[in-house]
């Protein structure tokens, strides 16, 4: 499962490039990718179902899953990190049906979610959650094109260089969070007999 | 009898919210730092370096470490000699919750109602909760609560003859249950006893106790022992992607409960740990 080498990819990608990632791949993006959370994902679906259209073509994008803190003078933004994926889970299989390449997030998707990743063809990538700061310096500049009553919830483009991430969901439903505690679990299933 | 200004405390818990989202206490860097040196996977090495990398960042930049700064819950000891004047205390910890983070550039995670969701757009109001001691101090504890980590605790209401073993049970199924979501290395804290509001709030407290202090209490300092040892079994690992630390510390704390009951809560945090402590 996955090369662990590190490789290097452009975004937005297409389907070719998504079949390559395996997941546990180490990869570092760069280019242009979009902010959207909790508040920004049930507009976009509402939007899709009255009106049919999107604040900007999913096609091969890469949607990242972060509100950030606010930038301080001459910075492009503030803390930067990956928000819990599930809690867009209901909305994602509709986006990616619709074109969506990737997510950036960090945290465990529903099945629904991962039939919709192997049928499309796309990649479900974490960053590293709590490293706001760190990952903040891989953010070039970033502007608010949607929603901006939402604050924080706002949809903003990003341009990114080097943003590093790592593939836990592939594109053939290979899933990092499920086969690495495998590798380093000491015991075999924790045994629950609660609800 | 002492009297001190309600505007001292809006002052002090400004400043506090915005240490405590840029400097991590100290015992919590050398709970990082010694993790890093122990992990046995290579990309969960790879991550902790880069936690630590975040938190000097964080610190030299101001940059907060996380950017969910939280809900901001407070604890506060009031000596019961103690006379405040000049205002309401209440409303003086909501205007240094305010200030902190709209001065300190800290990000507004509020919203007014559960359901209608409006940002109430300078982070409050806070979540506080009061003691009264004896003497004339005043002790603040600002602990910034992000809610990756807060959506995955629990509480439990058990039987009693579920026992200790229920107890642990109803730890690492939090835990497990929690897995990546809750950005491991988390810290857990647990409360036993009491009632469904006091086992929760005994499990926030618990967070705020000092890496590598333990219970005071034998039998609960060897449960703590063995559920960090069971959780860093677990494999989840940092950032949920396979290796041996996957938790930081397991603190516990105890208290009476009745006969019928056997209340557990887990309050998991992530890695960042936040807690900013002052006696006025």
């Amino acid at each position: 499962m996955g090369s662990e080498q590190n490789k290097h990819l452009n975004v937005p990608f297409d389907r070719e490039e998504a079949i390559k990632l395996k997941a546990g791949d180490y990869v570092y993006l760069s280019g242009t990718i979009y902010t959207a959370r909790d508040a920004a994902h049930k507009r976009m679906y509402e939007a899709l179902q009255e009106k049919g259209e999107l604040p900007f073509d999913l096609q091969n994008n890469v949607i990242y899953y972060m509100g950030p803190s606010p930038a301080r003078e001459g910075r492009p933004i503030g803390s930067a990190g990956p928000t819990t994926a599930s809690r867009m889970d209901k909305y994602t299989p509709a986006l990616l049906d619709l074109g969506l390449r990737g997510m950036i997030g960090k945290g465990k998707r529903n099945a629904a979610v991962v039939d919709a990743i192997i049928k499309n063809r796309a990649v479900y990538f974490a960053a590293v959650g709590g490293a706001g700061a760190l990952l903040s310096r891989s953010i070039v500049s970033s502007e608010t094109i949607a929603f901006d009553d939402l604050g924080t919830e706002a949809i903003r483009r990003l341009e990114i260089r080097d943003f590093p991430v790592v593939v836990v969901i592939d594109s053939e439903g290979n899933n990092l969070y499920e086969t690495a505690i495998l590798q380093f679990g000491l015991i075999d299933k924790v045994n629950s007999t609660l609800p | 009898m002492r009297t001190i200004a309600v505007d001292v405390i809006t002052e002090n818990i400004k400043e506090m919210c915005i240490e405590a989202n840029h400097f991590l206490p100290e015992d919590m860097r050398q709970a990082l730092d010694s993790a890093t040196q122990s992990e046995q996977s290579p990309l969960g090495r790879q991550i902790l370096e880069q936690l630590q990398e975040n938190l000097r960042i964080a610190g030299k930049d101001m940059i907060p470490i996380c950017q969910d700064t939280g809900m901001a819950v407070i604890f506060i000891e009031v000596g019961q000699d103690v006379h405040f004047e000049g205002g309401s205390l209440e409303e003086a910890i909501h205007e240094g919750v305010r200030r902190g983070y709209v001065e300190g550039y800290l990000r507004k995670s509020v919203v007014s109602d559960p359901l209608i969701r409006e940002n109430t757009r300078d982070n409050t109001p806070a979540i506080i909760h009061y003691q009264i001691k004896p003497g004339d101090q005043v002790k603040i504890i600002v602990a910034p609560k992000g809610f990756g980590s807060e959506n995955m605790s629990r509480v439990f209401m058990l039987k009693p003859a579920d026992g200790i073993e229920g107890v642990k049970n109803a730890i690492l199924t939090a835990v497990r249950d929690a897995g990546p979501n809750a950005c491991p290395p988390m810290v857990i804290g647990v409360g036993i006893g009491g009632t469904f509001e006091k086992c929760a709030i005994m499990a926030k407290q618990a967070l705020a106790r000092e890496a590598g202090v333990h219970s005071s209490i034998p039998y609960v300092k060897e449960m703590e022992d063995e559920m960090l040892a069971a959780i860093n079994g677990s494999g989840i690992g940092p950032g949920g992607l396979g290796g041996t630390t996957t938790a930081l510390a397991v603190n516990i704390n105890t208290y009476p409960t009745h006969i019928a009951g056997l209340p557990v809560a887990v309050n998991i945090c992530c890695h960042v740990n936040r807690h900013a402590v002052r006696v006025l």
